[in-house]
């Protein structure tokens, strides 16, 4: 006996109560516990997997498009470090050493085809981007071919590619990539430079690194037959005009390289300023190195600056030129016409749930399959045959002109417009206003009502005080469901719709597959968001959102 | 059916039902011929089994449902024609169907609003009529914020706040547990008497009915079965009907021999005579149940006339229930035959298998119509 009351005693010492073997309660608690959320959690697994890679993936993605703006950074990084010096309230262009970066960037830029793009996002924020960088993609060789071409009449050593090779890299190197090219089932050793020449050519051999990593990586040729870029001769140039000691220099191509390095004092050069300006002389203008400065940073506010119609002026964000704004009339339609859309199939959804709910079975069935066959019939069918129904030569002009409550001659506009869209999505939605209602109503007993009777209300009061009111969630659900589906609708509003019944989803759609201006794209969409989750929150305080009710 | 024994005769009946027939799809009758007769300040109970048409009576005489034939007044006048909402009943619903959006305050001042009364005098109203159901400080709160018993008396306040004559209350307490039940019976009671009004009750409790009502009407079958006080109902039941529905009741079926003024002579199926009263049957030869309440039997040959019939008894089960014995018998071919007797300190406990003889008074057994299409 004693001895097991001492056991008791132990086993709830320190106020842990131990489990039969000896473990703590808790602890053992804790795991049983975790063990079944890790059941339950690998029932709902695909699930998850499905929603993160289809719903949630989408949407980060989506946000984070409106904001993402690393092209610029990442194609012109010598130019940005440069331009952070260049003081904008002189309201001159900026100086030599930013265009020399410029060319260093436009040089790789253009190799790798992606100046285009740049132009293109840059062309988003100020029109004659996409132009300019265009044409000095064609052009810019220019420039380093004045360099080029003294270099290779002055020796034309100077013009082979294997000679450069010969002279900046090991003859290790040299060998391996001999030996590369012969069976070129493997990667291309990774080209290795003198060390004494990064020392004495600093600027040409990061250059030349510079191409010989785009040469093997991007382009996987053969880098010791490559012909070097025109930059590399500039940076050659530079290099050789602050006279190295190239005195204890030996190898292939050494005696070449002190020769030309005696000439090049005498070598002809111009600026880059100039070579850009004769190129185009858009780079002379402010503006364009001011939004090449603005969108210098890796996340930018422009896209959503721009779907609000406002842009990145001289002093912060702007209101765009009246003739450029569309955004936020877009908006604004898309807003109040969901609303009037809303409106409408309250009125016309109400008492369809309520006949639904209080006639006999057999007729509530029916109208419930003539409430659900919308759902059945395609989209597109659906809305197709709401042009039929409201264009001039059509069914419901045709009955009124027979009529005679509508002349032939003054037929009535019903589609195109703003009244089309709303008949059709009006149409399109009410099921959606329906349903919410109807499972809400269903569950209202009848008593309620003859309660108010009896307490002296006639059939007037006893609905609007006893029967309305709780119908609201019903109400409430159903105009969330509608008005959300309705503010991001593309299709009915694009073929009935016209121009001045176009909801925001257009233009969504417009820079989502025409533009391609996928970052405006994700920033209005992300706006909508934003709308849809602000009139939410909106919701929730006014009537709250427990008491919306989808069903019963 | 002519038991308009009102309480104060001479004055017009308050609630009259005549000649009222209901169907609702055209090719049944749910109520037959309902006759009916309350006088002022009656507490009436329609009991009966669920099926017999009792809310039917309830929702005609509230408005909701039409009779299809005949008259019902109201104060001596056809409310036939007159809307539920200006009929001025009070109403107490099974579901309770207290508006949920509105708080119990608000329950209550809805019909005193719809008449138009002032503020300051409804909100006393609301107040004196909270405080006779004794749910004062729950003015405030949602019907779903309060437990079935108080969401009970709130939907009775709320049929007593607009002072209505008539108060009809349909299965009011089907949805309480048994001590609560009881203890609302009581206190329903006790209002209702107290403000003098006329309730129409319907419940398919026959104890509840006892207990509460000045006078019950049995229904089954679209029509009144028996309409009588509580005592009356369950000491001289009209029809087997009746005897079975209201307490415990034994019944044994046989033939009538002889007739003799308010006693007779029933032949069992088994060959065994017994004595009766003669309720609902006119001729000798006539077929026939003869009902006995449980306690009226009696085994204790002292107590029962020296001529009186005895019948041969097994006992089958003896139960020990507290207060009372209740005894099962096999007797004439019925196995379930119950006697009960009190918990006395002299009184035997039958052993299970012990033949003993049973007998009762005359007056006791009462003969009653044979249902159709006995075994
Ligand atoms: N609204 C109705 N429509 C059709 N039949 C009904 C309706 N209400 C009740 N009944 C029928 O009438 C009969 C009596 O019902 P009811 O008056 O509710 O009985 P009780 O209240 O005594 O249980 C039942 O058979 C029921 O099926
Ligand atoms: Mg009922």
């Amino acid at each position: 006996m004693a001895v097991i009351a001492k056991q008791e005693d132990d086993s709830k010492q320190d106020g842990l109560i131990l489990t039969a073997d000896g473990m703590s309660l808790k602890k053992s608690l804790a795991r049983s516990l975790r063990m079944q959320k890790l059941r339950a959690l690998m029932l709902i697994l695909p699930l998850l997997a499905f929603i993160l890679i289809t719903f949630i993936a989408p949407i980060t993605d989506m946000l984070f498009r409106s904001v993402e703006n690393q092209i610029v950074r990442e194609t012109l990084p010598r130019t940005l470090n440069e331009l952070q010096y260049w003081d904008l309230s002189q309201k001159k262009a900026p100086g030599e050493t930013v265009f020399h970066a410029l060319y260093d960037d436009l040089e790789i830029a253009i190799e790798r085809k992606v100046h285009t793009r740049l132009g293109t996002r840059l062309n988003y924020e100020q029109t004659g981007f996409s132009s300019l960088f265009r044409r000095t993609g064609r052009n810019l060789d220019a420039i380093g071919k004045i360099w080029q071409k003294q270099f290779e009449e002055f020796d034309p050593f100077w013009k082979k590619g294997e000679n450069w090779a010969n002279l900046l890299m090991t003859s290790d190197w040299i060998n391996n990539a001999k030996e590369w090219e012969k069976t070129s089932d493997h990667l291309q050793p990774p080209f290795v430079l003198k060390p004494e020449l990064v020392n004495l050519l600093p600027k040409t051999t990061e250059a030349y690194s510079a191409f010989a990593r785009y040469v093997q990586l991007e382009e996987n040729e053969a880098l010791y037959k490559k012909d070097p870029w025109p930059g590399i001769y500039i940076k050659l140039y530079q290099d050789l005009i602050s006279e190295p000691d190239l005195s204890a220099l030996s190898g292939m191509g050494a005696d070449e390289l002190r020769s030309t390095a005696q000439m090049v004092s005498t070598f002809e050069t111009i600026s880059f300023k100039d070579g850009f300006l004769e190129i185009d002389k858009d780079w002379g203008e402010i503006d364009i190195w001011r939004t090449i400065q603005v969108y210098a940073s890796s996340y930018t506010s422009g896209y959503f600056l721009n779907a609000i119609d406002m842009q990145n002026g001289p002093d912060g964000p702007e209101l765009r030129p009246e003739n450029e704004r569309i955004y936020i009339i877009l908006f604004m339609r898309t807003l109040y016409m969901s609303l009037i859309i809303t409106f409408f199939c309250i009125i016309l959804g109400y008492p369809v749930a309520w006949l639904l709910v209080n006639i006999p079975t057999r007729k509530s069935n029916l109208l419930m399959i003539l409430v659900l066959l919308p759902f059945w019939t395609s989209l597109l069918v659906r809305t197709s045959a709401w042009k039929v129904m409201l264009q001039q030569q059509g069914v419901i002009n045709d009955i009124l002109v027979w009529l005679g409550l509508v002349d032939d001659a003054a037929r009535l506009v019903m589609i195109n417009n703003q009244l089309g869209t709303i008949i059709a999505m009006t149409h399109i939605l009410l099921p959606f206003m329906i349903l919410p209602m109807y499972s809400v109503m269903q569950t209202i007993p009848p008593s309620y009502l003859r309660a108010a009777k009896s307490l002296g209300a006639t059939n007037w009061t006893a609905f609007w005080r006893v029967y309305f009111p709780q119908t609201i969630p019903g109400i409430g659900a159903g105009s969330i469901l509608v008005f959300i589906l309705s503010i991001g609708y593309y299709i009915t509003p694009a073929i009935v719709g016209g121009t001045s019944g176009v909801f925001i989803s257009d233009r969504i759609a417009y820079h989502i597959s025409s533009s391609l201006n996928w970052g405006l794209g994700a920033a209005l969409g992300t706006i909508l968001l934003g709308v849809v989750i602000l009139l939410y929150f909106a919701y929730d305080k006014a009537v709250g959102i427990d008491n919306v009710k989808l069903g019963g | 059916m002519n038991m308009i024994t009102a309480k104060n005769s001479g004055e017009t009946p308050f609630v009259e039902f005549e000649r009222v027939q209901k169907s609702y799809d055209g090719e049944s009758l749910v109520v037959k011929d309902l006759n009916l007769s309350m006088p002022r300040g009656e507490f009436l109970t329609m009991l009966g089994p669920s099926g017999s048409g009792k809310t039917t009576c309830l929702m005609m005489l509230a408005g909701f449902e039409t009779a299809t034939y005949g008259d019902i007044r109201l104060g001596g006048q056809s409310i036939n024609n007159i809307p539920p909402h200006k009929r001025n009943i009070g109403m107490v619903f099974q579901n309770y169907a207290l508006f949920p959006h509105m708080t119990v305050a608000e329950n209550l001042s809805f019909p005193l609003e719809l008449r138009k009364i002032p503020k300051s005098e409804r909100e006393e109203k609301v107040r004196l009529t909270l405080n006779m159901v004794q749910m004062d400080s729950f003015g405030g709160r949602r019907p779903a914020q309060l437990s079935g018993g108080q969401q009970q008396r709130i939907a009775l306040a709320r049929a007593l706040v607009f002072e209505p004559e008539l108060v009809l209350m349909d299965e009011p307490l089907g949805a309480l547990d048994k001590q609560l039940r009881e203890h609302m019976q009581f206190e329903i009671k006790s209002i209702a008497d107290s403000l003098g009004i006329t309730v129409v009750y319907v419940t398919h409790d026959q104890t509840e009915a006892l207990t509460m009502s000045d006078r019950v009407a049995v229904f089954n079958d679209g029509h009144i079965q028996q309409l009588a006080s509580p005592d009356t109902l369950y000491e001289e039941p009209e029809n087997s009907f009746v005897a079975q529905f209201i307490g415990e009741n034994n019944t044994l079926e046989g033939i009538v021999q002889e007739i003799h003024g308010d006693t007779c002579l029933v032949e069992l199926d088994g060959g065994e005579l017994i004595d009766a009263k003669p309720v609902n049957i006119k001729t000798t030869g006539e077929r026939t149940r003869v009902s006995i309440r449980p306690e009226r039997v009696e085994y204790n040959k002292e107590r029962l006339s020296n001529d009186a019939h005895l019948l041969q008894a097994t006992v089958m089960e003896f139960i020990y229930m507290g207060d009372i014995f209740r005894t099962r018998l096999s007797v004439a071919g019925n196995q379930d035959f119950i006697i009960k007797t009190r918990n006395a300190p002299d009184q035997v406990r039958l052993e299970p298998g012990t033949e003993i003889e049973i007998g009762w008074l005359a007056q006791d057994c009462r003969a009653l119509d044979a249902p159709n299409g006995t075994i």
